[in-house]
């Protein structure tokens, strides 16, 4: 870098030798030195502010924009807009078939605490305990003042309760708005309904979520913001759901069962009018699950729908129907009921009876023939057994809308030699559910004509595949009235509604392998009326027995049937059926009256 | 010298002073600093409310302190507009000796209000954050070293002035308070920029601040759980930022309505960090968008005057001044976005606080007294910028 001379000799001598002051030189070079370096300097700073406007410009339009993306955004948690109702009335209420409320919403609160504005948390702990007294004011106490700024009391308050809480008038004391989930009938329907509970919580709504039953299988159709305004209508009949479980709770009293179930279903559409199990629950207030011990014994469990049981005698309609359509036999074709071994095993009747040397096929029904009901078997044949059983859906877990029907598969065995195929025949070393054997029935019923059940309601029949011949069929359900007018199911012989039925008293297999002596199951599985079938009922009691008598009975036709015949009795003028007048009856009825 | 002009006026050589002023102020920038005090009343009646009545007081108590206040505020700034450079640059350096000695002060006097830091004293009225007032003086000073040091044979003016703003950054960090040992810490390094800062310099002294942050993070408790807040990527709901956030969200675009706002009642700050938030939940995007707008023409329309200047003082004065105040309103809605780490910093005019808004209106003056427009040395640049 080359520098300017401040004192340039040349100039300051020619200053000295014509007298000036030779400072004023060197003054004027500083200045413009000076004057320079500014002009550098400013040309730089120029550059340097353009910079920071620059800046300071594109930082302020961030910030805007950031404003605008978050303004256009939505809140995670609204308060002062209504976004919160969206949620809230989110969940559509469910009715029966005559659109009776079964499931609805109310509104109420949850109690929560901010800590931080709690004026008074010993006072709060307190009064708080009294108001909900499982709440401990020691464990209150030191839960406010542990350092957590924000705690749940409680889910769910009854107007009372908020009245209580506004009364102690803490500021840290708020309620949360809430839907809560509502079963107006309380026991009522309490297996298909399931249950609910709140899934995503926050401090404006909750989310109600299906916990069991068809809450749960429908969860997503009641949940679905467009249909919250649309009832979920079901197949039930509220009425009659109501006299079932009356009668059925009456009967597995009176009978000392440890449960029961009972299926009531339109043999057409597949609708089930009725669907109750015992011991129930109340769906508002579920109770816990088991941790241990069987688990049909928890009230939770749908017995119509878990409950899987080898259904004993009721199975050997299938094997006649069968036999009839294959063309093997006809009603009136004799079948041998002597004797039957197969390997090591003898097959023998109930209570040692022996009905001599041949049946007719409708005779073996009609007595429930053990050794008959096999030797049919026999003449089937495994595989076309099995083929047939299935397609009664006897194999496989029912389709109705029940999540727990999901997880009961029927259980047979894998293998299938002789043994099995005669003890299938009359409902041994098969299990399944009341409803897979009200479904069975259900098409037999129905002409052969194979139906899916339904909890919802439906508008017309969905005609399923034919699995038999409507003459099998017809003459299934011929045999199985014989059942009840002169067989094992006579209680259940309702004058006017033409029962007709199968019982099945199935010894329970023990866990230690085996059956036990003295605990059944007894089933009766019906169709009415027995000539133009509208409806199928189930009826399935854990280890009932009668003991009004001498001996403890402990037969379907002594317990299960007479149950039934209560039910039939009160269901089907509800149903809107009319009794079928007899001729014998118009009699003696005109007799009277004249 | 005596004006010998045929015709000339008789009387005062001199403007009156008025509409000298008048003329020559920047008058948008005046105008945009009257609407930010406006708008700082209106939001006052909005979200101080809840703290009056947290303290048992009128409901438009803080209100009205807040009208006086701002009042006072804009006295300062007309009157100090008014300011020859001179007396401006004299005014700073006095006023830094002074609040620089009531800073140090600050330990022995100072209260903290039970806000664990002590960076007030209190006058039982009313209270005083001298560091609010320090910041214009120092940036005079460090102006007026730094423009010194480019002076033939001047005083190593940028070395001194760093040394200056260490000090000062130093007794600020102890109260502790880190966001205005930041702001004097940028005001400083604005200057020094604008003052002819070698570039390699600069990264040095980025580089270094970032150590120093991350010191500080290491060190201050207070400091990480800021950080630690800022740098997750979800923001707790609870917290002053998550209210904050959700209030901006609420509000949108044309807010809740006045008086409707939430957030006041649940955020201890709403009246002074966060008060955008309030202006955003009630008023929405759109007040918040003028509001940003008027800081920009406020800082954009100074710093472009003072590309005019020729005075080194004047120049390097008014930058540090500007970006002091356009900064302290970047990085409080900085913070209420999200874009920056939370940090307690009051919005210039708009929040409530005093000596917050009686500095805002000392600086914005002094700002106002340097960016006027005046006779500049040679004819030639004149006319060569002219517009």
């Amino acid at each position: 870098m080359t520098r300017v001379p401040l004192r340039p000799l040349a100039r300051i001598l020619r200053a000295r030798t014509l007298g000036e002051n030779p400072d004023t030189i060197e003054r004027e070079n500083l200045r413009l030195r000076h004057e320079q370096m500014r002009d550098k300097s400013r040309g730089q700073a120029q550059l340097r502010l353009v910079i920071l406007i620059l800046c300071f410009f594109s930082a302020f339009t961030l910030i805007g924009a950031r404003m605008g993306m978050l303004a256009s955004t939505e809140p995670v948690e609204p308060r002062s807009s209504a976004g919160g109702d969206a949620i809230a009335s989110g969940r559509a209420d469910i009715e029966d078939r005559n659109g009776h409320v079964l499931a609805t919403n109310m509104q109420t609160n949850a109690l929560y605490v901010q800590t931080r504005d709690l004026v008074d948390p010993r006072r709060v702990a307190t009064e708080l305990s009294q108001i909900f007294p499982d709440l401990d004011a020691e464990t209150l106490h030191r839960r406010f003042t542990d350092g957590r700024s924000f705690m749940w009391v409680r889910k769910v308050l009854s107007p009372e309760q908020v009245q209580a809480v506004h009364e102690i008038g803490d500021p840290g004391l708020l309620f949360g708005p809430r839907e809560m989930r509502l079963y107006p009938n309380g026991t009522l329907a309490a297996h298909v309904l399931g249950g609910s509970s709140f899934g995503a919580e926050g401090v404006g709504s909750a989310q109600i979520i299906g916990t069991a039953g068809i809450e749960k299988f429908m969860d997503s159709r009641l949940s679905d913001p467009e249909q919250a305004g649309r009832p979920l209508r079901l197949s039930l009949d509220m009425t009659v759901q109501a006299h079932v479980e009356e009668l059925l709770e009456t009967g597995v009293n009176m009978y000392s069962a440890r449960g029961g179930a009972v299926i009531l279903m339109n043999i057409k559409t597949g609708e089930i009018l009725s669907m109750a199990s015992m011991p129930t629950f109340d769906p508002n207030d579920r109770p816990n699950p088991l941790v241990k011990g069987e688990p049909g014994d928890s009230p939770l469990f749908n017995r119509a729908v878990q409950g899987l049981y080898e259904l004993g005698s009721t199975y050997k309609i299938f094997a006649a129907a069968q036999a009839m359509d294959l063309g093997l036999l006809n009603a009136d074709s004799p079948v041998d009921t002597s004797f039957l071994k197969i390997g090591r095993k003898t097959i023998s009747e109930y209570d040692g009876h022996n009905y001599g040397p041949t049946k007719t096929l409708s005779e073996v029904i009609e007595v429930s023939s053990n050794i008959g009901s096999g030797h049919i078997a026999l003449m089937i044949g495994a595989e076309r057994q099995q083929a047939f059983l299935r397609s009664l859906g006897l194999f496989s877990s029912s389709p109705v809308e029940l999540i727990e029907a999901m997880g009961a598969k029927p259980q047979y065995p894998k293998k299938w030699p002789d043994i099995v195929t005669v003890t299938a025949a009359f409902g041994h070393g098969v299990s399944s559910s009341p409803l897979n054997l009200a479904t069975a029935y259900a098409t037999i019923a129905n002409g052969g004509v194979t139906v899916k059940p339904t909890l919802l309601a439906q508008a017309d029949p969905t005609p399923g595949d034919r699995v038999m011949s409507a003459y099998a069929a017809e003459e299934s359900v011929k045999m199985l009235r014989r059942v009840v007018v002169s067989g094992t199911a006579t209680m259940a012989d309702i004058p006017g509604y033409e029962v007709a039925g199968k019982t099945g008293t199935a010894d329970k297999p023990s866990p230690t392998g085996g059956y036990y002596d003295d605990k059944v199951i007894n089933t009766f599985a019906a169709v009415f009326p027995a000539s133009h079938p509208e409806y199928v009922l189930v009826v399935s009691l854990d280890e009932p027995v009668e003991t009004s008598g001498s001996k403890p009975l402990r037969t379907a036709g002594w317990t299960a049937v007479p149950l039934a015949a209560e039910i039939i009795k009160r269901a089907a003028p509800l149903l809107g059926m009319r009794p079928v007048v007899e001729p014998a009856g118009t009699d003696a009825l005109t007799a009277v009256k004249q | 010298m005596t004006e010998m002009v045929y015709g000339s006026m008789p009387s005062s050589v001199r403007e009156p002073i008025l509409s000298r002023w008048w003329r020559t102020v920047d008058k948008w920038s005046l105008i945009a600093i009257l609407v930010l005090c406006a708008i700082g009343l209106l939001l006052g009646f909005a979200a101080s409310v809840p703290l009056a009545e947290r303290n048992g007081l009128d409901p438009f108590y803080y209100v009205q302190r807040q009208m006086f206040f701002g009042g006072l505020a804009m006295v300062a700034m007309v009157v100090v507009s008014m300011m020859s450079p001179d007396l401006v640059r004299r005014l700073g350096v006095m006023g830094f000796c002074l609040f620089f000695l009531a800073l140090l002060m600050l330990p022995m006097f100072g209260t903290d209000f039970g806000k664990g830091a002590v960076r007030w004293f209190s006058l039982g009225f009313a209270s005083f954050q001298p560091s609010e007032f320090l910041k214009p003086g120092f940036i005079i000073v460090a102006a007026w070293l730094i423009a010194a040091s480019g002076d033939i044979n001047g005083p190593p003016g940028k070395l001194m002035s760093f040394g200056l703003a260490i000090t000062v950054v130093l007794l600020l960090a102890l109260q502790p308070d880190f966001g205005q040992a930041l702001l004097v810490l940028f005001g400083w390094a604005t200057i020094y920029f604008v003052g002819g800062a070698p570039i390699p310099l600069l990264l040095t002294i980025l580089g270094l601040t970032g150590a120093a942050g991350i010191g500080a993070y290491n060190v201050s408790e207070h400091f990480a759980r800021r950080i630690n807040g800022f740098l997750s990527p979800d923001v707790d709901p609870r917290s002053q930022l998550g209210y904050a956030t959700n209030a901006i969200q609420e509000g949108g675009f044309f807010g809740v309505g006045i008086g409707e706002g939430q957030v006041k009642w649940t955020l201890p700050d709403a009246h002074t960090d966060f008060i955008i938030a309030v202006a955003a939940e009630e008023y929405g995007l759109m007040l918040v968008l003028v509001i940003i707008a008027l800081y920009t023409t406020v800082v954009v329309r100074s710093l472009f005057r003072l590309t005019r200047e020729r005075d080194p003082f004047v120049r390097l004065a008014g930058t540090g001044l500007a970006c002091i105040f356009g900064v302290q309103a970047m990085i409080n809605m900085g913070v209420a976005v999200r874009l920056l780490p939370a940090k307690g910093m009051t919005l210039p005019f708009v929040s409530y606080g005093g000596s917050s808004v009686i500095a805002a209106g000392i600086t914005v003056g002094m700002l106002l007294a340097l960016t006027r427009s005046r006779p500049q040395g040679n004819m030639s640049d004149v006319f060569r910028r002219s517009r």
